[in-house]
């Protein structure tokens, strides 16, 4: 399918400050769009990351925040 | 265990066709963390099917035979035994299927493989109705929801897989469910190492079937597990343990939620809700929830 | 060498035995039951190595012949009839797959109502399945093809699968003598199997998966060729074989007694057989008659046809029926020769339900054809012409 982030309607970002490293987000991710990195702290990929927002979701301590992929004029 | 010791590996990979809050794809990434690069799997026609996209690429980094709706478990058993040939018996066979191709159309092979005794892993991630097609009703479609052959909502209960699939008396079966990935890990870790058929169900609650917003699917899961919709559990050997919340709820330790909490976040159960509340039909199913869980407690505590 | 006295079913066990497939999947279904029963039988004493699944249906036993070919393993079954037709949609599935799965299947009368006995309709109604379809007038031809169809399916040029047919109780319950070559040189004929690609952890591939228009159209014709390739390779094979066993049915095609026909019959399977008697009884009385017995209906030998439609017109048994339409014999025999020759062609339909066609039936068909008392097709032993 390549690069399913141009499906995205609604985008995530990681509020690195807040993470606590649960790692929720990287495994409940359906993509695998949550990369985990050797510290555990999380990147997404935005190239694949579908803009779902399950991430957010899970996050017990609203360290994702979801807004629109299309900049509001 | 805690989630940060679950494998790194990835098996699923970015880039597939699967919707956005897909269940399927969250499960089958930890499932193929639990069992690894030794497997092989085998896929009938579901919406894992379509995920794997399009020839000449797939989204699975383990190979994947394809098969009819109907055939996944009797494939495997073909599987199974050309590697048991070949002295391949610490691979997995994995037979991956909806709960279309498990509890009806796939339910013939499913029983014909766990009474021959197959050596394999049968997982039925269950969203409750044909998704792939297009939402049409299956046998594990709940009283009351709507789906398009259903228009007016379901007019039957769904079936007790589990039960059916106890009186095979098979070596391991569980339930599971997505929104508890370490139950799954812990589950699909354990089938891996008993030889013999093992069959787990995942409850895969699925964005435009269920009709809830995308980013809910793993509320809609413990919600599922909270109103007693679905229960977690285990069977080894035919001796029945229950996990989690629903341990707890069939113990008499966490009151069950009314069913309605979990049905009303879901645009297929709005009949009975919109324009009116349909009581009649909402006590139905609560009192079909609540025999369900006096039967659990009278067998199973 | 050994001989077996034996009955087509247990013939036909012993080659599948010893041609070592690995993986058996199979279900019963009369009159296909001692064939999967005779397996069994080796499976108890030992010399069956492989792996026998007692599968829940026909269905099942093809999906289960396709998950262990695609793993890597030579398969075989048996069915016949409604089992047969129960697996249609694998049938077309491992043909698509590109699998060379070896099939024999039992020529039995589709019901309703219930009718063991033979007819072709089963196996002629998978025609399509891109199935290569031999058929077999003995049970020494049905151990020999067997053998041989291992060989053919696995041919890098071909690998499809290959269903071998033979009649209902005719061939299936009757005993005839057949000459068994020493497992060793079974061996040496056909070697184990080497697949060309397998189900493999270590190269991890989606079989099967959705694929475009362009690359399906590919596809297709690749199974295409690959059945033209089988035109050559079918009679190549049965040359080996009989360089190697003396034994020899013929190639696509059995001429008998064709040299100077000026008619030639074309039957198959059982009447096939009976049909040496009926040229036999016409030659003694001075007909130019010969019988070219169809062994390959798929590929369907059209060169050949118009080979032999230099020199004599044909008549045509077809134990089968498309209805509302033709035998298929009949009708793909014509549609071979359409603008590639002058011959003429006679039909008739006979044997359906299991009728017994026995050879003086077979001469007064052809002395029909002959003295143009049909002109076109008949359904023997209905009064009116069609």
């Amino acid at each position: 399918m390549g690069k399913t982030g141009s499906w995205r309607v609604f985008r995530p970002t990681l509020l690195k400050d807040k993470c606590v490293k649960c790692l929720r987000c990287w495994i409940f991710c359906p993509e695998g769009s949550i990369i985990r990195n050797k510290d555990d702290t999380v990147e997404i990929n935005y190239d694949y990351c579908k803009g779902c927002g399950v991430c957010a979701n899970v996050c017990k301590v609203k360290a994702i925040e979801m807004d629109r992929e299309a900049k509001k004029k | 265990m805690a989630i940060k010791d679950l494998p790194r590996e990835e098996y699923v990979m970015m880039g597939n066709a699967a919707c956005p809050g897909c269940p399927a794809t969250m499960a089958l990434r930890t499932v193929l963390k639990a069992l690894g690069k030794k497997t092989i799997m085998t896929v009938p026609a579901c919406c894992t099917a379509v995920i794997q996209s399009l020839y000449p690429y797939t989204s699975f980094k383990v190979p994947i035979m394809n098969i009819a709706f109907e055939a996944a478990a009797a494939g495997a058993s073909g599987i199974e035994a050309s590697l048991k040939k070949q002295g391949k018996e610490d691979y997995t066979v994995l037979a991956w299927a909806g709960d279309g191709g498990t509890y009806d159309i796939g339910i013939q092979a499913l029983s014909g493989a766990l009474e021959r005794g197959t050596n394999f892993l049968y997982i039925c991630y269950n969203n409750q109705i044909y998704s792939n097609t297009g939402i049409q009703r299956s046998g594990a479609t709940p009283m009351g929801a709507w789906t398009t052959t259903t228009v007016g909502g379901k007019t039957e209960f769904r079936k007790e897989m589990g039960e059916i699939i106890r009186a095979h008396h098979i070596p391991y079966a569980a339930q599971a469910s997505i929104s508890q990935p370490l139950d799954l890990f812990k589950k699909v870790s354990k089938a891996k190492s008993i030889k013999g058929p093992k069959y787990i169900e995942i409850l895969a609650p699925c964005p435009p079937g269920w009709r809830f917003s995308m980013d809910k699917t793993v509320e809609m899961g413990d919600l599922a597990i909270e109103t007693g919709a679905w229960a977690l559990y285990e069977s080894i050997e035919d001796v029945v343990t229950f996990q989690g919340k629903s341990k707890l709820i069939l113990e008499g330790k966490l009151k069950r939620k009314p069913i309605e909490d979990w049905m009303k976040w879901q645009g297929r159960f709005r009949p009975l809700f919109i324009p009116s509340r349909d009581e009649e039909r909402i006590n139905q199913i609560q009192h079909h929830t609540d025999n369900l869980w006096e039967r659990y407690q009278k067998e199973f505590l | 060498m050994k001989v077996m006295i034996d009955t087509g079913n247990y013939i036909a066990a012993k080659a599948a035995v010893m041609a070592r497939p690995e993986v058996v999947a199979a279900y019963p279904i009369t009159p296909q039951t001692t064939l999967v029963e005779g397996i069994a039988n080796y499976v108890a004493k030992g010399e069956f190595k492989g792996e026998y699944i007692c599968v829940e249906s026909e269905h099942s036993a093809m999906a289960a012949c396709i998950g262990a070919c695609e793993a890597g393993s030579r398969v075989f079954t048996a069915t016949s009839s409604h089992g047969l037709l129960l697996m249609h949609e694998m049938l077309h599935w491992a043909a698509l797959a590109r699998l060379p799965i070896v099939m024999s299947n039992i020529n039995r009368v589709i019901g309703p109502g219930w009718n063991i006995w033979a007819d072709e309709n089963d196996s002629i109604s998978q025609r399509d399945t891109g199935w290569i379809q031999l058929y077999c007038s003995s049970n020494q031809e049905i151990f020999d093809t067997i053998i041989q169809s291992f060989k053919l399916a696995e041919d890098a040029k071909i690998v499809l699968p290959v269903m071998i047919n033979h009649n209902a109780f005719i061939l299936s319950h009757t005993s005839m003598p057949a000459y068994i070559p020493e497992q060793e040189e079974i061996d040496e004929f056909l070697p184990s199997y080497n697949p060309k690609w397998k189900l493999d952890i270590d190269n991890p591939v989606s079989h099967g998966n959705i694929i475009g228009t362009e690359y399906y159209e590919k596809l297709r014709k690749a199974m295409q060729d690959a059945q033209e390739q089988a035109k050559y390779l079918i009679p190549k094979i049965a040359k080996d074989w009989q360089k190697r066993f003396d034994r020899y049915h013929g190639g696509l095609l059995e001429e008998y007694r064709c040299e100077d026909a000026e008619y030639i019959l074309v039957s198959m399977g059982a009447i096939g057989a009976e049909s040496k008697v009926a040229i036999d009884e016409l030659r003694s009385k001075g007909k130019k008659i010969g019988l070219a017995r169809l062994r390959s209906f798929r590929p369907f030998p059209s060169e050949e046809f118009i080979r032999l439609g230099k020199q004599a017109d044909f008549i045509v048994i077809d134990r089968n029926i498309s209805i509302g339409s033709e035998g298929a014999v009949f009708n793909e025999l014509k549609a071979a020769l359409y603008q590639k020759s002058d011959a003429h062609v006679i039909g008739f339909i006979a044997g359906l339900g299991g009728k017994d066609v026995p050879y003086w039936d077979i001469e007064t068909m052809c002395m029909k054809a002959i003295t143009k008392k049909t002109k076109n097709m008949e359904w023997f032993g209905f009064t009116e012409e069609v």
